[in-house]
């Protein structure tokens, strides 16, 4: 399926495409990462460690706060509390949200979710910090918790000055098209939940925050793209952004999370301003479960409805996004949601999402960011579909993909996809894992009544990247230089944190530059090096990022020719870069060449290039799935998973079979096992990782992948993002696949996590003739959908063209 | 995470552990492989102003055939137990669960002692040791005392092990060659047992113990019952939830786990009698 090869490529022995081992490694595996609690700096001497005192209640006034005993304890230099800090409240992501849904630095009067900070505590050492913590004496006034996001309407309202709990929509059910089913034959409804889950990065947050003597803040940060980090921090703490210097160590990870800057950052930057110390803060693993924003969490309706012969011809999807206890990025993400509803389908398709908040963690990015919402309800309504009218579930597929295009094709939500093969990706994948010899394996178990049944889940995607809400306009710059010893310096605007950005990028400008990688150093995260950057997310980097350093790298040989042609007085026409030589020649004079080193020795080289895309690329792909379920016990184990990614051109497949691989288990771990669960009260029961279960070697089987590489045309190179490629398409094959397991005994639907007690409930039910699905969190009830026929399908003849929507009373969350 | 401050002492032997105890009262707590207590003290659950290290005490940790008996030291890892050849020949259930529990990191520190002193019903060894029919020796104050596995678990996290005793020796009855089966119910290979089924032996002279099905490892009585009086595996399984009372959370609530330790006890009879 190689169609392409890089769209610039003057060096015919280019690395470009090929495997080229991490360059980052070596030190990783050796002297280790230098992440935010390795940091020694000698700006650094004398640090007061920052421990946040954290609210153990979800939805409460505070009545009094009594410092007085803390203040006493040993190493204890300063306590501060809401109103001890003179710093802003932050304000809504969009101005056509609630205005009065305002977030304070420190709990002000009220608390809203476990885990908000109340307070800071400033002491000599670290460990002093949390005796001295657990001092502090709260007095509560608790107030009803808001946690089904259902219900969160009719609740006591969390901001006392708003209209409601209802945060903000987009589109609405006025615009609904009362006879968007009316040719249908048949019409199915469900309600579905794509559960919250937590972001977990290995490294949480943290940061440290040192005032010099020009006034300037110096804020080391775990973050994703240094300058949103100091654009955010600098608004927290009312300065201008230039009086602000952020500096990135290695990070451990951020999915989306650690984008900007978050409360704690301009907390600990006030204090050490207000101390005139540096303040340290790493968060521990049980805040970084709390304190860290949240993923994920919408509560999804789906009405799909088509011909009985499997053509699917209309499907509407209706949004509730939990936001959580504060309008954050993730109050922003289901307009993401609502443009990619169509994902790679011809029928029509209508949307609209309301936000609320509830008293739990606020919600953020999270590996994907309202684009993994969309594939997986859409993948759920198609297979639901599928289930229901008795069509095989790639059959249903194929009938309605958008035909093959290499002009872009804009959707009806104004999605504008670059280029897109869907149909190749779903045979290739159907070819590649023998679907056909699966279902016949299917059909013998099922035939046999096998106690372990197997399950086929597919799942097509198409997303969206260098595009998202979190990752800045599609533009990107680099620098370039050559130094007189022949080495070479890269600037970056992006922020590798795992991604392999010294490899990548250092490859691009070796293939113009002829200087081989291991000479070739790449910097990032440091604002003051680095003014201007977007970061990494969003799945943008390559193909902004990398598209920058290698059009510097292209405008480096123009500036060499230039001033090698007047060394050489020779027109510069003449000039022939030979990467050979890491230099330019002059054609037909042997001798007559000078080297970039040499040109560099004279008058410093470099270029700095600011790379403009002309939109965002849409990556697509297919997973297939194979899960085997013990019917007796309801335990499901993903036995296959095979994934066909489309990304465009590939730079350098090691890097690229590296994300592919996180995204695929993150998102397997999502169809399976992780959920952030909250008890009604608003209490969080995962709050470690005894609870939380993110996922381990053993619960996944070997990778299959398969590659196809269809370019764009929207960077030279041909690069899409795959960086959160792996979680879309995972997620819902993963989770068809456990349901498509038992489909044969009636059910229809499971929610996430595809739990043993759910799919055991399941079976139970379909077998009473009941529900279908089941879904909720244990031990309050699960989804039932109350329309559920004897057959276990939840069908609305539509004569005329109306679709109930059927409503649930369940508790779930 | 950081646990509050505490007082630590390496005791030297079996004795001036018991001396310590007795010196720091109710304050102190017992210190082996570290692997529950420290968990818990870094989530302030626990908060001992003393800690009795007794992780280097000689001679705790040992596998010994005493003829008919196997006798294993209360500090003896978990690692040891899974690997070591006695073990596998006479009593080979107790050798798979230890297997199960946790990590190869957690294997290498836990040690049996501490995870059956510790007493979660959860856990993988107490429901072996019940299955077992295991006798339990403990030393205090007033010298050394041998208790029956059934006296010894007493509820969530409560043993028959006093506040100035320490437990230093199990006992397990060798049967070389008796079958055994093993159920652990997890989501994740590491996972503690949702439901879990430890049996020994077949018909009449089955041992069977259930994991997580109360506030402590326990014996199927009625299932055991069935099979003495000539029930099949199958109709003497579904017997296996009568006299439990487990709880409800957030993996499995309790009609759940009733049905889970039907299915988990059949599987393990099964693979006893095979
Ligand atoms: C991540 C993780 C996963 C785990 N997974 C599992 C699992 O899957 N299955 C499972 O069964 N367990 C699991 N465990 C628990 C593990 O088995 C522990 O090692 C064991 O429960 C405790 O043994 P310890 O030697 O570490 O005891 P410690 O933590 O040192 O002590 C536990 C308690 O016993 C007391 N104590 C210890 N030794 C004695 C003695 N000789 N006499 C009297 N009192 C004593 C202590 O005072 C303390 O109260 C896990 C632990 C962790 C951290």
């Amino acid at each position: 399926m190689r169609t392409f090869r890089g769209a610039v490529k003057n060096n015919p022995m280019s690395i470009l495409g090929t495997r080229v081992l991490r360059t980052e490694d070596p030190a990783f595996l050796t002297s280790g990462g230098v992440y935010m609690d390795d940091l020694v700096d000698e700006r650094l001497t004398g640090s007061l460690y920052a421990t946040f005192v954290r609210a153990p209640i979800a939805h409460a006034r505070i009545l009094d706060i009594d410092i007085s005993a803390a203040l006493q304890a040993p190493g204890v230099v300063a306590i501060y509390l809401s109103g001890d800090v003179p710093l802003a409240d932050r304000r809504p992501p969009s101005p056509t949200f609630d205005k009065a849904m305002v977030q304070p630095l420190l709990a002000k009067g009220k608390v809203r979710y476990v885990g908000e900070p109340i307070a800071v505590v400033l002491t000599e050492e670290k460990y002093q910090g949390e005796d001295a913590a657990e001092l502090v004496m709260v007095d509560y006034d608790a107030l009803p918790a808001v946690v089904n996001p259902r219900l969160s309407a009719d609740s006591v309202k969390l901001f006392d000055d708003a209209v409601s709990n209802q945060v903000g929509t987009f589109g609405s059910a006025d615009d609904f098209d009362p006879d968007f089913f009316a040719d249908c034959e048949v019409v199915f409804t469900h309600e579905i939940v794509n559960q919250r889950v937590a972001v977990a990065s290995m490294e949480g947050r943290g940061g440290v925050s040192v005032w010099g003597e020009d006034g300037r803040l110096t804020a080391w940060i775990s973050n994703q793209g240094a300058q949103g980090s100091k654009t955010a921090l600098a608004a927290m703490i009312g300065i201008p952004a230039d009086q602000v210097r952020v500096i990135t160590p290695d990070v451990g990870g951020g999915f989306g999370a650690k984008f900007g800057a978050d409360t704690e950052h301009g907390i600990i930057s006030w204090a050490s301003r207000e101390l005139g110390r540096p303040v340290r803060w790493v968060e521990t693993r049980y805040e970084n479960l709390l304190g860290m924003t949240h993923g994920r969490d919408q509560v999804q309706t789906i009405t799909i409805g088509g011909k009985r012969d499997g053509t699917i011809l209309a499907y509407r999807l209706e949004v509730l996004q939990d936001v959580g206890a504060y309008p954050r990025i993730g109050a922003i993400l289901p307009s993401l949601t609502r443009l990619m509803t169509p994902g790679t389908y011809s029928f029509k398709t209508e949307s609209r999402a309301t936000m609320v908040v509830t008293n739990k963690t606020p919600v953020g990015a999270y590996r994907g960011a309202g684009r993994p919402e969309a594939t997986a309800a859409i993948e759920r309504a198609v297979d639901f579909f599928a289930l229901s009218v008795g069509v095989d579930s790639a059959e249903v597929r194929r009938k309605v993909l958008l035909p093959k295009f290499t002009e872009p094709h804009t959707t009806s939500t104004g999605a504008k996809y670059d280029s897109g093969d869907y149909e190749t990706a779903l045979n290739l994948a159907c070819k590649s894992i023998g679907y056909d010899e699966l279902r016949r394996e299917q059909a013998e178990r099922r035939a046999r009544g096998d106690v372990k049944q197997l399950g086929i889940g597919v799942a097509c995607y198409v997303e969206i990247t260098g595009g998202g809400a979190e990752s800045g306009a599609p533009h990107e710059n680099a620098t370039v230089e050559v130094h007189p010893d022949g080495t070479a310096t890269i600037l970056t605007g992006t922020s590798p944190h795992g991604q392999g950005h010294a490899t990548a990028w250092a490859m691009l400008a070796s293939d113009q530059l002829g200087i081989p990688i291991d000479k070739i150093t790449l910097k990032w995260g440091d604002t003051d090096l680095i003014p201007e950057g977007g970061g990494t997310g969003g799945s943008r980097s390559l193909q902004q990022g990398g598209a920058a350093v290698q059009k510097a790298s292209i405008e480096l040989i123009e500036l060499a020719r230039e001033r090698a042609a007047e060394l050489l007085e020779a027109n510069p026409e003449d000039l022939q870069m030979d990467t050979s030589i890491q230099g330019l020649k002059v054609a037909g004079s042997p001798g007559a060449q000078v080297t970039l080193a040499e040109l560099a020795a004279k008058e410093r080289l470099f270029v700095r290039s600011v790379f403009t895309a002309p939109g965002a690329t849409f990556p697509f792909g297919a997973h297939i799935a194979v899960a085997e379920v013990d019917t007796e016990t309801g335990h499901a184990t993903l036995k296959r998973i095979l994934a066909v990614d489309d990304a465009g051109t590939i730079l350098n497949p090691l890097l690229f079979d590296g994300q592919r691989h996180g995204g695929i288990g993150q998102g397997a771990a999502q169809a399976l096992l992780e959920e952030f669960v909250y008890d009604e009260d608003g209490n969080p029961l995962t709050a470690s990782f005894a609870d939380y279960p993110f996922l381990s070697a053993t619960e996944v089987p070997s990778y299959e992948l398969v590659t196809m590489e269809t370019p764009t045309s929207y960077n030279p190179m041909g690069a899409k993002g795959v960086g959160e490629a792996g979680t879309i398409g995972s997620t819902p094959a993963v989770q068809n696949a456990v349901i498509d397991a038992v489909a044969h005994l009636g059910v229809r639907h499971i929610d996430m996590p595809t739990s043993a007690q759910r799919v055991w409930r399941a079976i139970e039910a379909a077998a009473a003739g009941g529900a279908s699905a089941s879904g909720g969190t244990v031990g309050s009830g699960g989804i039932a959908s109350p329309d559920a026929t004897a057959t276990g399908i939840a069908s609305h003849s539509t004569p005329d063209g109306k679709v109930s929507t059927p409503t649930s009373e369940n508790e779930a969350i | 995470m950081i646990p509050p401050q505490f007082d630590y002492v390496r005791a030297t032997s079996v004795e001036h552990a018991l001396e310590l105890l007795a010196e720091h009262g109710d304050d102190a707590k017992l210190l082996a492989g570290g692997h529950s207590l420290l968990p818990m003290m870094k989530i302030r659950l626990a908060n001992p102003a003393v800690l009795i290290d007794i992780a280097r005490i000689p001679d705790l940790s040992y596998v010994r055939d005493e003829g008919g008996t196997l006798a294993i030291g209360a500090l003896t890892k978990h690692a040891m137990v899974a690997s070591d050849p006695l073990v596998a020949l006479n009593a080979p259930l107790l050798a798979h669960s230890a297997a199960q529990v946790g990590d190869p990191q957690i294997r290498n520190r836990g040690t049996i002692g501490g995870s059956l002193v510790h007493g979660d019903p959860a856990a993988d060894l107490p429901m072996a040791v019940v299955a077992l029919g295991v006798t339990l020796v403990v030393v205090g104050p007033s010298g050394r005392r041998e208790v029956p596995v059934e006296d010894f678990f007493e509820g969530y996290f409560q043993t028959a092990v006093g506040e100035d005793e320490l437990l230093v020796e199990i006992r397990v009855p060798s049967r070389p060659g008796v079958g055994w089966g093993y159920q652990k119910f997890v989501r994740r290979a590491n996972d503690w047992a949702i439901v879990g089924v430890a049996a020994v032996g077949a018909g009449a002279d089955a041992q069977v113990a259930l994991g997580n099905m109360g506030n402590k490892a326990l014996r199927a009585s009625a299932t055991e019952a069935a099979l003495a009086a000539g029930a099949s595996i199958a109709d003497a399984a579904a017997l296996a939830d009568e006299g439990t009372e487990p709880q409800a959370d957030m993996h499995a609530d309790a009609e759940f786990r009733r049905h889970l330790v039907k299915v988990l006890t059949r599987r393990a009879l099964e693979s006893a009698a095979s």
